[in-house]
């Protein structure tokens, strides 16, 4: 993974300085809440209902096991001894002091992380692949990428104080696991006709308030010249995004406004005083950057471990949690771990200190020192001997990390919402946690098979609902927290957005609502067809069915 | 007399910043003597009567296009941008474009809501003079603020402060 050199260095310890004289000053009272406000969000730090939240940024999801055990001290020092992993590959803590936060960040510092950028109008954490580098469908690695547009983001002078927020997301793999799509720029890795590296460059897509599906800004985009591509739309964007109205100052706004045509038009006129420019990636610099992520050392192995293939036969719960929780790997002989953080006894994506320090040590001592952090809120060990696979198991067993459920109706998506979130119209953990004690069956869950239900208590769509197969949203009526449902929205490369049931339920009503669904999907499948094929084969009318009865459906199919 | 940050030192400045109340229409304007910087609609429509006068500046609005005024920055000394909001960071877009598009090299002045914390990213997009409110900031207060200027030491992307990038400037180790 990408290691500091002293100018990376200098610029996170620099930036503790400034953000801790900020702070004192803060304190002091020479800065208004109001001008603290932005400088403290483009620290990641937010005033929730408890606390501060402080969002740490994991660029592109990569860790070293330094970093992890960095995250398990500021855990027990400064929190309640766990920490949260974000849906945007991040780190967030709920519990700190405001006054501590300069401390969090030098001590951070030491193992080269930092919290630029994590919030706030500006461009955030660049996001990829999880399973980057590893991924037995990848093409082109995304993670140098990610790292040059990560320095090329960061403080960058002019647009500090955009419209609104900006992500931007890169996939380097024929399965699009970066939801590219759904991203304020989405760039997917592509060789042209002669082989040259470039990027098909998407533009405008997004979820919150309004969910739009990025389009296709530029069909290739040569590699040197990505930079001044990306600043070409910034520029546009900055100049000419909408800041009266915070619900339309996003750039998917500007680009459905314009139409992506003219967009398009104003972007390349602008680039074309920047292309060619000093801005220009240079070979030598990819060469520098992609010089981080090189191959481990791996060992020359049979593809088939003989002793993973007797352990799975002798042992059920192994095979089953290898079954779901275990990966193909592009390297013979090695597998890509799924760690679940959906025990249904603990908020989705929450992990303690203890078992940050465990995660530490099995990527010590069985993959190379490296973890990753996905947007489904698990993490990952990229690097594992199928030989050691059983050994890795036990130890995560025995601290709660082995819940045999990847990709499973249980291994949920869910934003922090109303226990944390200042912004929450309702409640979104206790409904997470609702709907896995109620599926706690694992023959059950493995009939179901590959399902995704994700949950926001909001409209921002942190969970991001829109694109769950079941998608679950906290909206509010008269103060009371109630909860919408949508169907048929799916990530990756047939990205679509789900479409709303119909009225919306009470939290104690979601189990069985979502037992219902799931019943529907169980009669109506046709053999081998996931949950998600069979919504868009039959659309929505049994599922309306099934969850409100024939007299609500009849009634609605008068109405309209 | 009100103070100004010019070239990273604190300067005597007593530009005045003419702003057009609704009710005033910029043709009927008597135009003030001394140095002063007129808002886009009043530079246009004087622009002749203020040929020779080095002391006349304009200023922009966020929401006004540089592009509308390139045809006549050779005859200006001075262009100011003003921050309605300092969230409000179309000025830095602008400020770079003057410089980097249209070669501007006169005095580039942020003035409206200008807070010390966005000293650092004004400087690289190309303002050299920088001006809080007056009152925003003590005396002692813009001394101190001086520091902001030199937040970080050597910053990744280019800009107009910096035209090259981290990776052309320096020889990086891998
Ligand atoms: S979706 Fe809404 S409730 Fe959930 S974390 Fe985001 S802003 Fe908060």
């Amino acid at each position: 993974m990408y290691r500091y050199d002293p100018y990376d260095q200098r610029i996170v310890d620099e930036r503790v300085a400034q953000f801790r004289d900020q702070t004192r000053r803060y304190l002091a009272g020479e800065l208004t809440d109001e001008e603290f406000r932005p400088l403290r969000l483009q620290n990641g730090l937010y005033i929730q209902r408890h606390a501060p939240m402080l969002r740490i940024a994991v660029p592109y999801g990569l860790l070293s096991s330094a970093q992890v055990r960095e995250l398990a001290r500021i855990a027990r020092t400064y929190d309640k001894g766990y920490a949260h992993i974000t849906t945007r590959q991040n780190v967030q803590f709920n519990w700190p002091e405001l006054k501590v936060v300069p401390e969090i960040l030098a001590g951070l510092a030491t193992v080269q992380m930092h919290a630029i950028q994590t919030s706030g109008a500006c461009i955030r954490n660049i996001t990829s692949d999880p399973f980057a580098g590893v991924a037995a469908d990848e093409y082109l690695d995304p993670r140098p990428w990610c790292e040059i547009l990560r320095q090329w983001s960061t403080f960058h002078p002019e647009f500090a104080f955009l419209p609104r927020k900006f992500k931007i997301a890169v996939n380097g793999a024929a399965e699009d696991r970066a939801v590219i799509q759904c991203h304020d720029i989405g760039l997917e890795l592509k060789r042209d006709a002669a082989g040259e590296i470039g990027f098909r460059v998407l533009v405008g897509g997004g979820m919150g308030r309004t969910p739009i599906i990025g389009e296709e800004i530029n069909a290739f985009v040569p590699w040197q010249d990505i930079i001044t591509y990306c600043e070409a739309i910034l520029r546009v964007y900055n100049r000419y995004g909408r800041r009266d109205n915070l619900y339309k100052a996003r750039i998917k706004i500007l680009v459905k406004a314009l139409g992506v045509a003219e967009f398009k038009r104003q972007v390349e006129e602008e680039w074309a005083f920047g292309k060619g420019g000093p801005n220009t990636l240079t070979e030598a610099e990819l060469t520098r950057v992609a010089g981080h992520f090189t191959t481990p050392a791996y060992e020359t192995l049979p593809s088939d471990d003989a002793s993973y293939v007797s352990q799975r036969a002798a042992n059920p719960a192994f095979a089953a949690w290898a079954r779901r929780n275990v990966i193909a790997h592009q390297q013979p002989g090695y597998a890509v771990v799924v760690l679940s953080l959906k025990d249904p006894k603990r908020a989705p994506g929450d992990i303690t200190d203890a078992q940050l320090e465990l995660v530490a040590e099995l990527a010590d001592a069985y993959s190379f020192g490296e973890v990753r952090a996905t947007h489904e809120q698990n993490l990952v060990l990229a690097d594992v001997k199928q030989s050691d696979l059983f050994a890795v198991w036990e130890k995560a067993r025995a601290a709660g990390l082995a819940t045999p459920n990847f990709g499973l109706l249980t291994d949920l998506i869910c934003c922090p919402g109303g226990d944390f979130c200042a912004l929450a119209n309702a409640k979104s953990i206790p409904i997470a946690n609702a709907i896995q004690a109620r599926f706690d069956d694992l023959d059950h869950l493995y009939d179901i098979g590959d399902i995704e239900l994700n949950i926001s208590g909001c409209m921002n769509s942190c969970g991001h609902h829109h694109v769950g197969h079941i998608g679950i949203l906290g909206v509010d009526k008269n103060g009371e927290e109630w909860y919408q449902v949508s169907l048929g929205g799916s990530q990756g490369n047939q990205t679509s957005l789900g479409k709303v049931i119909g009225r919306s339920f009470a939290a104690a009503e979601m189990p069985d609502v979502i037992s219902k669904i799931i019943d529907v999907y169980l009669g109506q499948r046709q053999p081998g067809e996931r949950f998600i094929e069979t919504v868009r084969r039959t659309g929505l009318d049994p599922f309306k069915l099934g969850v409100y009865g024939e007299a609500a459906v009849t009634e609605r199919k008068q109405n309209a | 007399m009100p103070k100004l940050i010019k070239n990273g030192r604190l300067v005597d400045d007593s530009a005045e910043i003419l702003v057009l109340d609704e009710s005033q229409a910029p043709e009927a304007l008597s135009l003030p003597a001394g140095p002063v910087f007129v808002p886009m609609a009043v530079w246009q429509a004087h622009k002749s009567a203020f040929s020779g006068r080095s002391d006349v500046g304009v200023w922009l609005d966020s929401h006004d296009n540089v592009e509308d005024l390139a045809p006549d920055l050779e005859d200006l000394s001075a262009v100011a941008l003003n921050f309605p909001k300092f969230t409000d960071g179309r000025a830095y877009s602008a400020a770079a474009l003057l410089r980097s598009r249209y070669g501007f090299k006169g005095e580039i002045r942020a003035i409206g809501d200008v807070l010390r914390d966005q000293f650092f990213f004004m400087q690289r997009c190309g303002f050299d003079a920088i001006q809080p409110k007056t009152g925003k900031y003590s005396d002692a207060q813009l001394e101190e603020s001086l520091a902001s200027l030199k937040d970080f030491s050597a910053p990744y992307q280019a800009a107009v402060d910096q035209p090259e990038p981290l990776f052309r400037r320096a020889q990086r180790a891998t």
